[in-house]
């Protein structure tokens, strides 16, 4: 008993002794990084990278932010005829937060209707990150994106005059 | 044996340990994560000495923010920490003596190093405490008139050198004094303060591999610069900065700089060779990368370069296994890019894609070829990721895009 109460005492001075300085990511919370670690999960294995054909008529693309605020993102939305959207797609300039960001919102429009993708909101995004104050901007900038794909895509399926 | 498999089985992505008593911690190339669940099963040292070796850390390439001790100096300071411990000022018994003797060395040290005079060293907390002195004196000045000039030497983010003889010269002929930062460049350029006609000069112990927490104004005696002290109480320093000289880390600043004469020539050549390595074979493989700052009036260890269509906080992310540093408003804490980028004229763009490798004393071939590796592997990745590339490679001109600002 005895034994077991010194050994835990031992382990846990040399675990102090030993253990090299931690890098500021580890001294985070348990919540924390767990919100940290989705950050740079979707950065590492981000999913639906890439581009669609911006010439069909059933794709919407957005193009949002400005290489001058190193932050460019563009999204794009595949429609079904049901108004369905069945994939999406995205590549951005910007932070790993920025990257974050897209990706999730790539996942979150999969599945919904035009109107459901619609209703995502920056605060949503933000909230599954956990992106702390300093990095908002990057929410905000993906769910502009999701709108700016939107509304391409409604642009798209107006009756134009003069196309046949 | 059993423990040590329950142990590795729990902890994350753990290889084969190798033997059982601790190597000391390998300055290795793969970052693994430490798993933080209580590991309740093991109570062995062996245990625990496998797990400290299991957290390596990452390559050191910010030597502009800081620089590792050079263990000649910690030889030098360990004495003075823990035997010679006495106070310089103490006039009355030899561990007064022996800590003033030695700080009247390092003065030597430091001061030989820039061809100056000892008496015109006055040791502080580093290089900011020594700006501020220097920038004080503008308001002691006694002529109306008296204007300052102040550059830096070598600057800390692009590696730039000034012409600091030219414009020494013309100050003293229009007699204005001239002060320069000179703490990325002292011990690695060679510096002459009567040569150069420099008034003033702020040095930095931990940017030339001593302590931190030390520094050094030095001040002309001939003809005669007048500052006004920032911290006023027992007058030491000749009244120009009172407070304790702290004898250990002054007698680190010394040997740091005795170190850096002695091996500046040579370092500056190893130096040059890697960065030339670094700066080719990254040039050689990767399209569109612009070298920041003037390529002929530079400091070969300071390197800033943008990655043209990839973000700075993302390609540092991607080389966590690198320590670097970015000029990024992303890595800022007030979202601001690198104003000295800014300032040199660098396209916002760019900006927000620079990083700078800083190449040192202790960087190793294999260093700067593992991190130009990874480098160029991320690069290409993340600009496959990139909106901009596409446009690029689609021949589309970015400049005649109309952004939404937001």
């Amino acid at each position: 008993m005895a034994a077991a109460g010194a050994g835990r005492l031992r382990r846990a001075a040399s675990a102090l002794l030993l253990r090299a300085p931690r890098l500021p990511a580890r001294e985070l919370s348990a919540p924390a990084r767990l919100c940290h670690k989705k950050v740079v999960d979707h950065y590492e294995n981000p999913r639906n990278v890439g581009s669609l054909d911006k010439t069909s008529k059933n794709v919407g693309t957005g193009l949002v932010g400005a290489p001058a605020c190193g932050d460019v993102m563009k999204l794009q939305i595949q429609v079904d005829e049901k108004g369905k959207i069945v994939d999406a797609r995205f590549k951005t300039f910007g932070c790993g937060s920025a990257n974050a960001s897209s990706s999730l919102a790539t996942e979150w429009v999969k599945g919904k209707t035009v109107e459901e993708a619609l209703t995502i909101k920056n605060t949503d995004i933000a909230k599954e990150l956990c992106l702390p104050p300093v990095k908002l901007h990057c929410s905000m900038l993906a769910e502009d994106a999701i709108k700016a794909a939107l509304a391409d895509y409604k642009l798209k399926q107006e009756p134009k005059t003069g196309e046949a | 044996m059993l423990l040590r498999t329950a142990w590795r089985r729990v902890a994350t992505a753990a290889p084969a340990a190798p033997g059982p008593r601790a190597k000391p911690p390998i300055r290795g190339l793969r970052l693994r994560g430490i798993d933080l669940t209580p590991q309740s099963a093991v109570a062995s040292d062996a245990a625990i000495a496998l797990e400290a070796e299991s957290v390596l850390r990452p390559l050191y390439m910010d030597v502009q923010a800081t620089t590792p001790l050079d263990p000649r100096v910690l030889d030098a300071m360990l004495p003075y920490l823990v035997n010679y411990y006495g106070n310089p000022h103490s006039r009355t018994h030899a561990y007064g003596w022996e800590s003033e003797a030695a700080m009247e060395c390092a003065r030597q040290q430091v001061a030989s190093l820039i061809g100056a005079d000892p008496r015109e060293i006055i040791f502080t907390s580093g290089a900011t405490e020594s700006n501020n002195i220097a920038i004080k004196e503008l308001e002691a000045a006694i002529q109306p008139d008296t204007s300052l000039v102040s550059v830096m030497t070598v600057n800390n983010e692009i590696g730039v050198k000034q012409p600091i003889k030219e414009i020494g010269q013309i100050c003293s002929s229009r007699k204005v004094y001239f002060h320069t930062d000179a703490a990325q460049a002292v011990g690695k350029i060679p510096l002459d303060v009567n040569d150069m006609k420099i008034d003033l000069m702020s040095i930095s112990g931990h940017k030339i591999y001593g302590p931190k927490g030390v520094g050094a104004i030095y001040i002309r005696r001939r003809p005669r610069v007048r500052v006004e002290a920032l911290q006023s109480g027992g007058g030491q320093e000749r009244g120009m900065r009172s407070g304790t000289v702290p004898t250990p880390l002054v007698v680190g600043l010394g040997a740091a700089c005795e170190v850096a004469q002695q091996e500046m020539e040579y370092d500056h050549k190893r130096i040059s060779k890697l960065a030339e390595r670094l700066i080719q074979k990254i040039m050689k493989s990767l399209p569109d990368v612009v070298m920041n700052g003037d390529p002929e009036h530079h400091y070969p260890g300071c390197i800033n370069l943008s990655f043209a269509y990839v973000e700075g906080e993302s390609l540092l992310m991607a080389l966590k296994d690198v320590a670097l540093s970015s000029g990024s408003a992303c890595t800022s804490a007030s979202l601001e890019p690198s104003y000295v980028l800014r300032a040199i004229g660098t396209d916002e763009d760019l900006a927000h894609s620079s990083i700078r490798f800083g190449i040192g004393r202790f960087t190793t071939e294999e260093e700067v070829d593992y991190t130009v590796e990874k480098c160029i592997h991320h690069v290409k990745r993340l600009r496959e990721m990139s909106p901009l590339w596409e446009m690029v490679q689609d021949g589309i001109d970015l400049k005649s895009i109309k952004w939404t600002q937001h």
